[in-house]
């Protein structure tokens, strides 16, 4: 009886008793989420133009924010670092294309996710060997300072981030649905040799969209390293993606914004208010959790494209 | 030809047996030390400093002393990435290597610990989780084959809770005062819970017990959780990153960092890196100085980096964790060295190391010729207490570097002793093992 009141009376009252605190709790699992959706933005990306399910993306993430910390290490100012290291991820994309994806050109959708394994190794272990293990600080002049707002605590870091994420999942959702590059990129999902057929260069798509992939990882690996330092943890955080993957779909942008706000207010809501009750430490399955539980209603995720196969 | 056929081999079998003599003479004055470390994957940063202090110093006893009583050590690194299977893989590895096997093993994992307990009695290979592993395994008379001191979780959890009293004015006043333990939601996360629990009946104050999930990135969740209750004291046990975020969130929600204190793992130089300025009066436990200011230090420069003190300090030399790995190395070390004053100055068995772990006694004037006096405290193993309850200091982050805040606090044992009895006897239960008589 004590259980069932814990779980469907007592935090229905708290919610009742302190609204401020629960939109705090809302508003701290949208920012979170903004923060996840960065990282599920390069798998959608790859996915989205590839059919690969790039499993190097957290490695990416780390190897970017490596580079950028890196440099600033060793005098170059936070403008000439970005550069160099938007520079480093295009020719990574490049070497990818090069050496990976051109001998793998109309194989099995697993080979390529094997391949990407493989890469995820390579990534993490250059990236540990050329700047080391140790725990880096990142300062990209950001403010961070904390303030409250009606009684809320909010973070000026946060709002940049969510700012940040908002612009740049909207010009990505723009550049996919109205370029002729993101109308490609979409033919070349679909069927590689259906788009070499007319005319789309496969190689120079697959570059494009490795390098936006890199991107979109730099910006993560300064968000996240900024939170928590440039470390190799950074890698662990593709985990973070994966239900807002689930969720939002595989091949949506906006998809990968909406289940990330959705998983993010989800956990932290189910933390605080049912974490207790369970022991704590729920968030991480919960957002599997609720994943699986949209899954249900919708297979193909809430924004993912219906499959519909011959056989 | 049968004359020669025989005489060939009678001469095969000299140089096969000679050689084998030899080879085996050559071997004889080495001590082999197998080594568990994690210098890649996400706790790579806790891990190479660590791996550097127990390498550096098993070095210096080398090159400074010609080994231990002229017994040369040898050791050998194998990667675990803080990771149970692997470890266990790696102590598999190498526990029958070097001319008696492994002397002891110093798993640096909780996980592993447990798993290497029921291993070590079999195999004979000890066990020193100094500072870690199963807590009742403190009871010698139980786990004859595990030690862990110089002081338990339990032990340092009543340590804090005895800090927090003297800077509270007393332990009354800790009646009603709200402490919160955020604990890595793993075997080693909650191993200071049940303390804590005890305590907060006996002293009155209200524990919230707040679990953060491997790896601990994003820990919003509990800081709101935290910022609600507006706890007086936090105490925290996090590992890697997690203990970095949380120093991070807790300054950004302006909570007072002199009075978040984290345990033993949760105070080292790269946790306050990423909070900047704002880690400056975070707390931690410790049983052992920060920094290269001691005797020890100045011989590890001279010896293994020719005076070079910033190549020194490029390894780490003098940062916290490093400073652990140097001073659980020097108790092997030492325990190695007693076991010879029984047995001989020649290669000790697991079993004849285990005997000194358990008859060792590095007093004042040892630490004192070791170049450690005031660097750690002394300790003293007997057969049935392997944990010594040595005292814990607490230590404060500057801004720089760490500095000691406080005295020698010595645990309550009055109240965790009791606590490891049970366990243990518990665990004698399951297990079927009979105490031995102490």
């Amino acid at each position: 009886m004590e259980f069932l009141n814990a779980v469907f009376v007592a935090p229905f009252l708290d919610i009742a008793d302190s609204p401020v605190f629960f939109a705090e709790v809302v508003i701290g699992g949208l920012m979170s989420g903004v923060m996840y959706s960065l990282v599920a933005l390069g798998f959608v990306l790859i996915f989205k133009a590839s059919g690969v399910f790039n499993y190097a993306q957290g490695a990416m993430v780390l190897f970017a924010a490596l580079t950028l910390v890196g440099l600033m290490e060793h005098g170059a100012p936070l403008w000439l670092g970005l550069l160099v290291t938007l520079g480093v991820m295009v020719a990574l994309a490049y070497a990818i294309e090069r050496f990976m994806l051109r001998k793998l050109v109309n194989q099995e959708g697993i080979i390529l996710f094997m391949a990407t394994i493989g890469l995820n190794f390579v990534l993490e272990g250059v990236g540990q060997i050329a700047f080391g293990s140790d725990v880096k600080r990142l300062d990209v002049g950001l403010p961070d300072k904390s303030f409250e707002w009606k009684g809320i605590l909010l973070n000026t870091f946060d709002l940049s981030a969510t700012f940040i994420g908002a612009v740049m999942v909207t010009s990505l959702a723009l550049f996919f649905q109205y370029t002729p590059t993101g109308r490609a990129l979409r033919a070349v999902a679909d069927d590689h040799q259906a788009a070499l057929s007319v005319g789309i260069p496969l190689k120079t798509i697959w570059v494009i969209v490795w390098s936006v992939a890199g991107a979109v990882a730099l910006v993560a690996g300064i968000m996240w390293g900024a939170k928590a330092g440039v470390q190799f943890s950074l890698v662990l955080i593709a985990l973070k993606a994966l239900p807002v993957l689930i969720l939002g779909g595989f091949t949506s942008v906006p998809g990968a914004i909406v289940g990330g706000l959705i998983i993010g207010v989800g956990e932290k809501v189910a933390e605080v208010y049912w974490g207790p009750v369970f022991g704590g430490a729920i968030e991480s399955w919960f957002a599997y959790m609720l994943a699986l539980a949209f899954l249900l209603f919708r297979p193909q995720g809430l924004f993912g494209e219906k499959i519909i196969e011959r056989v | 030809m049968k004359f020669r056929s025989l005489l060939l081999g009678a001469l095969g079998a000299v140089v096969c047996v000679t050689g084998v003599a030899v080879s085996k003479a050559a071997y004889s004055a080495e001590q082999f030390i197998p080594m568990l470390v994690y210098r890649t994957g996400p706790y790579a940063p806790s891990g190479i400093p660590v791996a550097n202090g127990f390498r550096d110093y098993y070095t210096l006893v080398n090159k400074r002393d010609g080994g231990i009583n002229g017994v040369k050590i040898v050791f050998e690194e194998c990667e675990t990435k803080y990771n149970t299977k692997q470890g266990v893989e790696c102590y598999e590895k190498l526990k029958n290597k070097g001319p008696t096997g492994a002397s002891l093993v110093n798993p640096y994992s909780t996980g592993i610990t447990y798993q290497l307990i029921p291993k070590s009695a079999v195999d004979g290979v000890p066990i020193l989780s100094m500072g870690y592993g199963r807590t009742s395994a403190a009871d010698g008379r139980v786990f004859k084959w595990v030690f862990n001191f110089p002081a338990t979780y339990w032990s340092q959890a009543s340590a804090f809770v005895k800090y927090v009293g003297r800077q509270e004015g007393g332990m009354a006043n800790l009646k009603g005062k709200k402490i919160v333990h955020l604990y890595h939601n793993s075997a080693y996360g909650k191993e200071a819970n049940p303390t804590l629990e005890t305590l907060a009946k006996k002293y009155g104050f209200k524990l919230t017990l707040i679990a953060v999930d491997h790896p601990g990135q994003e820990q919003k969740a509990q800081w709101l959780q935290i910022r609600r209750k507006k706890p007086h004291w936090i105490f925290m046990s996090g590992w890697g990153v997690m203990n970095q975020v949380a120093i991070k969130e807790a300054a950004g929600i302006n909570y007072p960092m002199d009075h978040f204190v984290g345990n033993w793992w949760s105070g080292s130089d790269a946790d306050v890196v990423p909070a900047g300025a704002g880690s400056k009066g975070y707390k931690s436990a410790t049983f052992h100085g920060a920094g290269a200011g001691w005797g020890v230090h100045e011989d590890i420069v001279k010896h293994i980096y020719g005076g070079d003190a910033a190549k020194a300090q490029e390894n780490k030399m003098g940062e916290v964790l490093y400073n652990r790995g140097m001073v659980n190395a020097m108790f092997g070390v030492e325990a190695i060295r007693t076991a010879m004053k029984k047995y001989g100055n020649k290669s000790m068995t697991g079993a004849q190391v285990r005997w000194g772990l358990e008859n060792l006694n590095v007093n004042e004037a040892r630490l004192s010729e070791l170049g450690m006096k005031g660097f750690t405290q002394p300790v003293k193993v007997s057969c049935s207490d392997h944990e010594t309850s040595g005292p814990v200091m607490f230590q404060q982050w500057d801004g720089s570097k760490w500095s000691f805040a406080s005295i020698w606090v010595p645990p309550m044992r009055d109240v965790v002793r009791p606590m490891i009895e049970k366990d243990a006897a518990n665990y004698a239960k399951e297990n079927k093992i009979t105490p031995r008589k102490c």
